[in-house]
């Protein structure tokens, strides 16, 4: 089992006929991702390793019966893109594009909402449940299955923290990138939501960086609604005040947000964190001993 | 993208919000040209993109043109908080009945734009909301309905806005959502909004953040032009696309993405170093990237050892370490530089390295052992 992503899962790529579209869909496939189909406007009728091109979900979906789409459709398409997907009968929809305006994400958050419907991302390297299936960008070779779910707000770092468990031996479930943008579709509390409810996930690794209170709000629920232990890693103790990561949404404003403020908010709430990627590891494989 | 008070200013003016008449000057005697145009009492203000101007003596009241000279003459190259004053903004002298706060900003938390009001405004409004919460009053909107009459009635009647002043008040809000929109804002702010001793409502200040995403659809915006920063790295950094922040330390950090970046300061934090920069290539770094990176990073001085952390998914890490060799055959840089490449191509980038770098390259196995090695080498250097 896993979340999200698993062998159910029939992957619709839109934008894959773009440079990295095309890479990481064929990259995917060779995972052992069910890639049935891509979606390039007035492309219809061509392939791309052998999958199959569409002008629309819609027409994708009814020759395949897709039911995850992967967004790759350059920021000034990419709401469209969403949209699209979510107004066909896709039930999830993985964001990988940089660079969406965020008031362009407002609105199709507050769609999504309305639907029912899963959104990741956008901003995000996508998810990935090792040894089964990938929708993203991640490098596959750091991942192995296992037990522990991993969830985080940077793609560079889940690789890092993936592979010090890896190092000690200790494999995930799934691992869910949700972007770093000012508004993404699914927030930790979504995603920890899921991993509680997976009976093959034992313990969860929460990866968060500075900046909003979104990791403050996933401590409080902890403690009220999980029974999965929570291991926590927040990036940027040393980041100076007021200066922005790159990331839109990793900006301290005043005392709050700070990596101190989000450690001291987890472990009142009983969530351990270390304070390098190698001693979340060691959190892990202690908690996952006792 | 910050704006400056009197661009933020003339995008709310040329939307309806009342402002004071004011010229923008860059020298003392363009302030005096400007406070005799505008004839009375003037106030002259610091143009930054940074907060506290009033305390750090940016903002001055003038009597008359010669006052505004020599205001302008104290303001101008003033460093406020890392900023250097460029221009100063003249405008009419208010007489101020009340001073009220308004802005309409991104609420992280609930995905919604977040409209606040306060009745008492005019200081630090973060001091309001601390110590009277109750003053500062503020409501969601939903983005596929935007900005109703009743939200504006329910802002007014529950921050206890003046009677005389309601009606102002509620266009004024309007526009500052019509704004927050149609500019593709992060943040429009109206701090003092007041009410004139004459019955207006009018703005007194304007801090505005543009999403840089979305620059490109908003022509209004053309003649902002960006602010470049003073620093010379970080000028640099800003011109040619990459993140770039200047610390205090001596060992210079590169990574790809910005939780890796943040996190490699953190390890050479605790393996006893510390940082001199930190720059960010992105999560899908070329070996050009790579060139631009390193030519920003050594040219700071302070820079005694090269911290090179790299975790390669959309990124290839052989492209990565050509890139670093195409820099050092370019800047010719003998200082010590320690690399670290895991993920995507990983073998055939620390090959690259192993085989063809010069000897002041090292290659480690882990961003633990490479961040201590660092910081060794670092010590060595001192």
């Amino acid at each position: 089992m896993s979340i999200l992503v698993d062998a159910t899962t029939k992957l619709v790529v839109q934008g894959i006929t773009g440079r990295e579209g095309a890479f990481h869909a064929t990259r995917n496939k060779a995972y052992g991702t069910q890639v049935v189909a891509g979606v390039t406007p007035g492309k219809a009728g061509q392939d791309v390793e052998g999958i199959p091109v569409f002008n629309s979900v819609d027409d994708a979906v009814e020759a395949t019966g897709a039911n995850t789409a992967m967004v790759f459709v350059p920021p000034r398409f990419a709401a469209d893109a969403i949209l699209e997907a979510l107004a066909s009968p896709v039930e999830t929809v993985v964001a990988i594009t940089e660079g969406i305006p965020a008031h362009d994400m407002l609105r199709v958050y507050t769609h999504m909402k309305s639907t029912g419907k899963t959104l990741i991302g956008p901003n995000c390297p996508g998810v990935i449940s090792p040894g089964v299936a990938t929708v993203g960008i991640m490098p596959t070779q750091v991942f192995q299955p296992g037990r522990v779910g991993l969830v985080s707000r940077s793609g560079t770092l889940t690789y890092q923290i993936s592979k010090e468990l890896a190092l000690l031996g200790i494999g995930q479930s799934t691992v869910v990138g949700i972007g770093g943008d000012p508004v993404v579709g699914s927030s930790f509390i979504d995603i920890l939501g899921r991993f509680d409810a997976d009976p093959d996930t034992d313990l969860i690794v929460m990866v968060g960086e500075i900046g909003g209170s979104e990791e403050e709000q996933a401590a409080e629920f902890i403690a009220a609604n999980m029974s999965t232990p929570v291991v926590g890693y927040i990036a940027g103790f040393q980041a100076p005040p007021g200066k922005q990561m790159g990331h839109a949404g990793a900006i301290i404003t005043g005392s709050s947000g700070t990596a101190a403020a989000k450690k001291e908010a987890l472990e009142a709430k009983g969530v351990r964190v270390g304070e390098s990627p190698t001693e979340v590891a060691g959190l892990v494989k202690q908690a996952l001993t006792e | 993208m910050d704006l400056l008070e009197y661009q933020g200013k003339r995008l709310l003016a040329s939307r309806g919000i009342e402002i004071p008449p004011g010229q923008v000057a860059e020298t003392p005697e363009q302030a005096r040209e400007a406070a005799a145009a505008i004839g009375g009492k003037v106030v002259v203000k610091a143009q930054v993109q940074i907060g506290g101007r009033g305390k750090a003596g940016g903002i001055k009241l003038a009597e008359n043109p010669d006052e505004a000279f020599e205001h302008a003459t104290a303001i101008l190259g003033m460093d406020i908080r890392g900023h250097i004053v460029k221009s100063v903004w003249i405008e009419a002298a208010s007489a101020i009945k009340k001073e009220y706060y308004a802005s309409v900003t991104f609420d992280r938390a609930a995905r919604k734009p977040l409209v606040m009001l306060s009745a008492v405004g005019g200081m630090d409004i973060e001091e309001v909301a601390a110590s009277q919460p109750g003053a500062l009053v503020r409501r969601h909107i939903d983005p596929l309905i935007g900005f109703q009459a009743h939200d504006a009635r329910w802002l007014v009647y529950h921050a206890g806005i003046d009677e005389e002043a309601i009606k102002g008040t509620m266009a004024v809000l309007h526009t500052l959502y019509d704004a927050f929109v149609s500019l593709d804002a992060m943040l429009v702010e109206i701090n003092p909004l007041v009410l004139t001793e004459d019955g207006r409502v009018i703005a007194l200040d304007a801090k505005v953040t543009i999403d840089g995403n979305a620059v490109y659809r908003r022509p209004e915006l053309a003649d902002v032009g960006d602010i470049l920063p003073d620093d010379p790295q970080e000028r640099m950094a800003k011109e040619r696309g990459v993140t770039y922040v200047k610390l205090d330390g001596d060992v210079g950090i590169l990574g790809n993405g910005a939780g890796l970046v943040m996190s490699t300061l953190d390890v050479v934090a605790l393996a006893g170093g510390r940082p001199a920069n930190f720059l960010d290539a992105g999560g899908g770094s070329k070996a050009d990237e790579v060139v631009t990176a390193l030519e920003v990073l050594l040219s700071d001085e302070k820079v005694k050892v090269l911290l090179i952390n790299i975790f390669g998914g959309i990124t290839r890490c052989d492209e990565v370490a050509e890139g670093l060799l195409t820099a050092l055959g370019k800047l010719g840089a003998t200082l010590p530089i320690v690399v670290r490449l895991d993920g995507t191509n990983e073998d055939e980038g620390r090959a690259i390295i192993r085989d063809r770098a010069p000897s002041n390259v090292v290659v480690e196995g882990t961003m633990l052992s490479a961040a201590a090695k660092a910081v060794e080498l670092a010590k060595g250097q001192a």
